[in-house]
């Protein structure tokens, strides 16, 4: 290790946390997030072709593999965990896990960062824009159907929310009737074949 | 083929289940949602050293010369490691976690290679370093010399004469045979033979997750191994690749990241024990999506040739079938892959006399082991088409032929096993092809094809693997519901449908069960996430179970409240009088009065599958699996006739699950199945070159994006005649089965020439009407 230390100052906004860093030239955000404990950004190709990585950079969703540490010196970075937790989960995520769209899990992170990008620029997508906003997240468990759906119960889900401003996201998630309405096309089905 | 009416499904009858059966949200959904849950490259620990492996760039040679010193000798290299250092350790992996046979002698992959090397990806040292950069930097530093040795890239060419062998004394690794009722007979009672091969690449698993750990000596001198693994009992093959007795390893599991059978066999878990012995410090190891690429397993390339002897009306009479299977350079689970194709090669139809007679065949290509469906699709890619094949020989519709053939409950496999389950073959091909709707008409350019598949899979393990399973289940004084249970959750729902089946039996809500999985040292094994086993056998230990709990808790709510046992309804968290749903006891002062009286609140039990002797060796005649699940797919694709493109317009499979325990589980397993079995035919291809990997990562190997197809459409038929809990069968593997020959027979009704090898891209489809073209004219 003769390498001369070329490290540079930047400073990372991280789901609202701001870190003063000294990196490489060539760190990949990626590693650096993963670094600083930002596990939910996910490594799963490091070139660019899974977005299992994908944070919003500025309301951007990237592929932080894709990205070098010095670019996202000053950038308001937003990861998955950063749009929610367990006790308040955003409501993309809470439509994620309603409409069984997570099997594995471990492209969630990336699907919901994309989710977010497509809905703040398109609150009420086609199934053909969904798809085509979700194109640079692979998917090997769910046939990507019930993520679509995903997208769709949290549009409409957002949409509520926003027409009945006293209640919050949160609250507005959780009504029952997306879920009755799952339940009662499921049971449709069965009660055509199951019995 | 155009519009086909479902047939009417026999009379079942499912007893009404409060919370079996739906779409609930998994135990596990919010945590992957949040990203709270951890998986195995996400653990780092205080003073830890990192991995890396250093790996054959050549297909076939022996090691001529092996220098670590410079690499050991770089300042923060912790342990560099060779062939040497772990004494020729083997990879035991020809019966992971379970009580069985003895391993196939001599040719089970070296931990480490030293004297020769076998495929591109083989790994040679390991390094273990203060830095990532300097464990890549010491690789760099180890000299290495290869004498290239001659290789075989092919099963034909390997089955050669004066072919190089990779082990001794041939390169068939495995071979079955199997002989039912009189071919020859069978034959001169047909009024035509027909005749196809059918062949398919090797494919990658590509699941997101790349394999990884972390391990580490705790202060009992315990090798605790942190991994994503489908089988927490290679803690048993470990120890003794390792020398140490097997309660001297741990494996703790995480949630896995997707396997689809890769993470069955043993990957970065050994390593990281040698490292973690030998450094004394935690070592994390996890895989780059190349090196995943590289180094684990591979589906098995498959030759498949049928010859059937059919009457007039469609009636096989006799078939003779021969299977080559590509097992790479090392056999892992190639015996076994090999079975499941043999087992399963005249599909779901009734054929007396039946010969079927497998292979597998080693080559210096990567090697070849378990994905989902283990042999079993390959196998279906074959006698699907040939079904269709043999419909058009006759000048029959497809469909009518499959009636006339298809088994019915009481009939044997070509081992002379009897399916004791629904056989709803019909009910799901016409439910699959009904829902395909009008069909599209032709363009100019656009040829439309229209195409279906009936497929049978095995769920539960060889039964002379003699496969258990563990489940605990006890109740905490405040009602809610702890589940401890060595089952590995690989996505699909394992550990929910647990948690979802206990809530059921106790009366409680899903929320209030809390399961821990998948540690080797605390929770009870539970065996392997492979074979489509996990609700079959742990289901039915759970229940096992949970069972004796409910059982007592109506024993004395009973008693408490004046009536029968009987009388005892468990649910909304409370003990009530049957039709009274508002009387009764609330659980947790149920659960305190047990306590105070000291009734047991907890409950460790087994389930032990039926165990067999194995097959007859002469005659292969003899039962395999405890049980079958029986599907179809249907699709329709438009082709391009000028850029040879398929575009896949339609696609519907159903499914008889025998019973769903969690609804939208069940619709991910068959959405998700079918559309990898979608990829199979149309896009995937793991490419070897004399050895040599063309499609080294998920830019040149191409898997399924949401633009690809359209959504599968799911319907799901429940006999309740299943062998798991409440008549369920699986569905983990069977989903992916039915979608690649489906593909391959609507590809051939819309170019009228059969394609003869997976997969159908578009310069095979511009070939295929070239020939067609030049046959026609």
């Amino acid at each position: 290790m003769t390498i001369q230390s070329t490290k540079v100052q930047i400073q990372l906004r991280v789901n609202g946390r701001v870190h003063d860093l000294l990196v490489e030239p060539n760190a990949i955000l990626l590693h650096t997030l993963r670094d600083l404990g930002y596990t939910d950004v996910k490594n799963g190709c490091e070139i660019g072709e899974c977005g299992a990585c994908a944070v919003l950079m500025n309301g951007t969703s990237v592929n932080s593999c894709m990205v070098l540490a010095i670019q996202a010196d000053g950038a308001e970075i937003v990861t998955n965990a950063g749009l929610g937790t367990l006790d308040k989960p955003h409501v993309i995520q809470e439509a994620f896990a309603d409409a069984g769209a997570i099997q594995c899990g471990f492209c969630t992170p990336g699907m919901v960062i994309s989710t977010k990008a497509l809905l703040d620029r398109n609150p009420d997508p086609t199934e053909e824009e969904i798809r085509e906003g979700l194109s640079g997240n692979l998917c090997r468990c769910t046939g990507y159907g019930q993520i679509v759906e995903a997208v769709q119960l949290a549009a409409e889900r957002l949409a509520r929310s926003s027409s009945s401003p006293s209640s919050s996201l949160r609250e507005e998630g959780q009504e029952a009737d997306p879920e009755d309405r799952l339940l009662a096309s499921d049971g449709a089905k069965r009660g055509g074949e199951g019995s | 083929m155009n519009y086909v009416t479902p047939k009417p499904l026999p009379e079942v009858n499912l007893p009404p289940l409060k919370q079996i059966g739906k779409p609930l949200r998994r135990v596990d959904a919010l945590g992957k949602a949040v990203g709270a849950t951890l998986y195995a490259g996400d653990f780092t620990m205080p003073n830890m050293l990192h991995a890396k492996v250093l790996r054959s760039p050549v297909p076939s040679a022996r090691i001529a010369k092996l220098d670590v010193s410079k690499a050991r000798a770089l300042p923060g290299i912790a342990c560099v490691m060779t062939g040497e250092d772990v004494k020729g350790a083997k990879l035991n992996t020809d019966l992971p976690g379970q009580t069985g046979r003895e391993a196939r002698a001599g040719s089970d992959a070296p931990v480490l290679a030293s004297d020769t090397v076998r495929y591109v990806g083989e790994p040679i040292a390991l390094v273990a370093a203060e830095t990532l950069a300097l464990a890549e930097e010491a690789l760099t530093l180890i000299e290495i010399e290869f004498e290239a040795l001659p290789g075989v890239f092919s099963p034909e060419d390997a089955l050669k004469p004066n072919a190089p062998i990779l082990f001794d004394p041939d390169n068939i690794v495995a071979r079955y045979k199997v002989r039912k009722g009189d071919l020859e007979a069978g034959m001169a009672e047909a009024d035509l033979v027909v005749e196809n091969t059918f062949r398919m690449p090797f494919l990658e698993h590509a699941y997101l997750e790349p394999d990884g750990g972390i391990a580490w000596v705790d202060e009992q001198g315990v090798i605790n191994i942190r991994v994503c693994t489908q089988v927490i009992e290679h803690f048993r093959s470990i120890a003794r690749a390792l020398g140490v007795p097997q309660n001297r390893i741990r494996i703790r599991g995480t949630m896995v990241g997707g396997g689809f059978g890769s993470k069955e066999d043993i990957t970065v878990e050994i390593f990281l024990a040698f490292l973690a012995r030998e450094t004394g410090r935690p070592v994390r190891l996890v895989y780059t999506r190349e090196e995943q690429f590289a180094s684990t397993a591979k589906r098995h390339p498959f030759t498949i040739t049928h010859r059937t002897g059919v009457k007039k009306d469609g009636r096989i009479t006799a078939a003779q079938i021969e299977m080559v299977a590509d097992s790479g350079a090392y056999p892992y689970l190639s015996p076994y892959v090999l079975l499941y194709a043999t087992g399963m090669a005249s599909g779901p139809y009734r054929i007396d006399n039946i010969h079927v007679d497998s292979i597998a065949v080693a080559t210096n290509q990567t090697f070849t082991s378990a994905f989902r469906g283990f042999g079993g699709p390959q196998a279906a890619v074959a006698y699907e088409q040939q079904m269709d094949e043999i419909a058009k020989t006759l000048e029959l519709d497809p469909l009518d032929v499959r009636r006339i053939n298809y088994m019915k409950t009481g009939d044997t496999t070509c081992t002379g096993q009897e399916i004791k389950s629904a056989i709803w073959s019909e009910e799901c091909a016409t439910r699959a092809l009904h829902a395909l709707g009008e069909r599209t008409p032709d363009t100019e350019t656009r040829k439309i094809g229209r195409g279906f598949a009936n497929s049978f899979q095995s769920y539960g393990r060889i039964t002379w693997f003699h496969d258990t399973s563990h489940a605990w289940v006890g109740i905490e004084q405040d009602g809610t519901v702890v589940i401890r249970c060595g089952v590995p959750d690989i996505g699909a729902g394992q550990s929910n449908s647990l948690c979802q089946i206990v809530a059921e039996i106790l009366g409680v809500p899903l929320e209030q069960v809390t399961i821990y999985a998948t540690d080797s040292a605390l929770t009870p094994l539970a065996g392997t996430s492979t074979a489509t086993r996990q609700l079959y056998m742990s289901g039915n230990a759970i229940c096992l179970a949970a069972n004796p709990i409910a059982s007592r808790l109506k024993q004395r709510a009973a008693k408490q409240l004046g009536v029968a046992e009987d009388e005892i309804v468990l649910g909304d968290a409370r003990a009530s009088v049957k039709g009274d749903p508002d009387s009764g006891i609330e659980l947790s002062d149920l659960v305190k009065l047990c306590a105070s009286e000291g009734i047991e609140l907890s409950q460790l039990s087994q389930f032990n599958a039926p165990f067999t002797e194995g097959l007859d060796p002469e005659t292969g005649q003899g039962d395999i699996w405890p049980d079958f699940e029986f599907g179809a797919q249907a699709v329709e694709v438009a082709v391009d006739t000028e850029t040879g493109q398929i575009e896949l317009l339609k696609s519907a499979a159903c499914h008889d699950v025998g019973r769903a325990i969690n609804r939208a589980a069940v619709h991910g397993q068959i959405a998700g199945g079918s559309h990898q079995g979608l990829g199979y035919a149309l896009m995937e291809d793991f490419e070897l070159v004399d050895g040599h990997i063309k499609t080294p990562s998920l830019a040149e190997y191409l898997i399924p994006t949401v633009l690809d197809f359209p959504s599968t459409e799911v319907i799901i038929l429940e006999s309740g005649s299943g062998v798991g809990p409440f008549g369920a069968k699986g569905i983990g593997e069977p989903a992916l089965t039915p979608a690649a020959p489906a593909v391959a027979n609507a590809v051939a009704d819309a170019l009228g020439v059969r394609i003869p090898k997976l997969p159908f891209t578009p310069k095979r489809v511009l070939e295929a009407l070239k020939e067609a073209k030049e046959a026609g004219s």
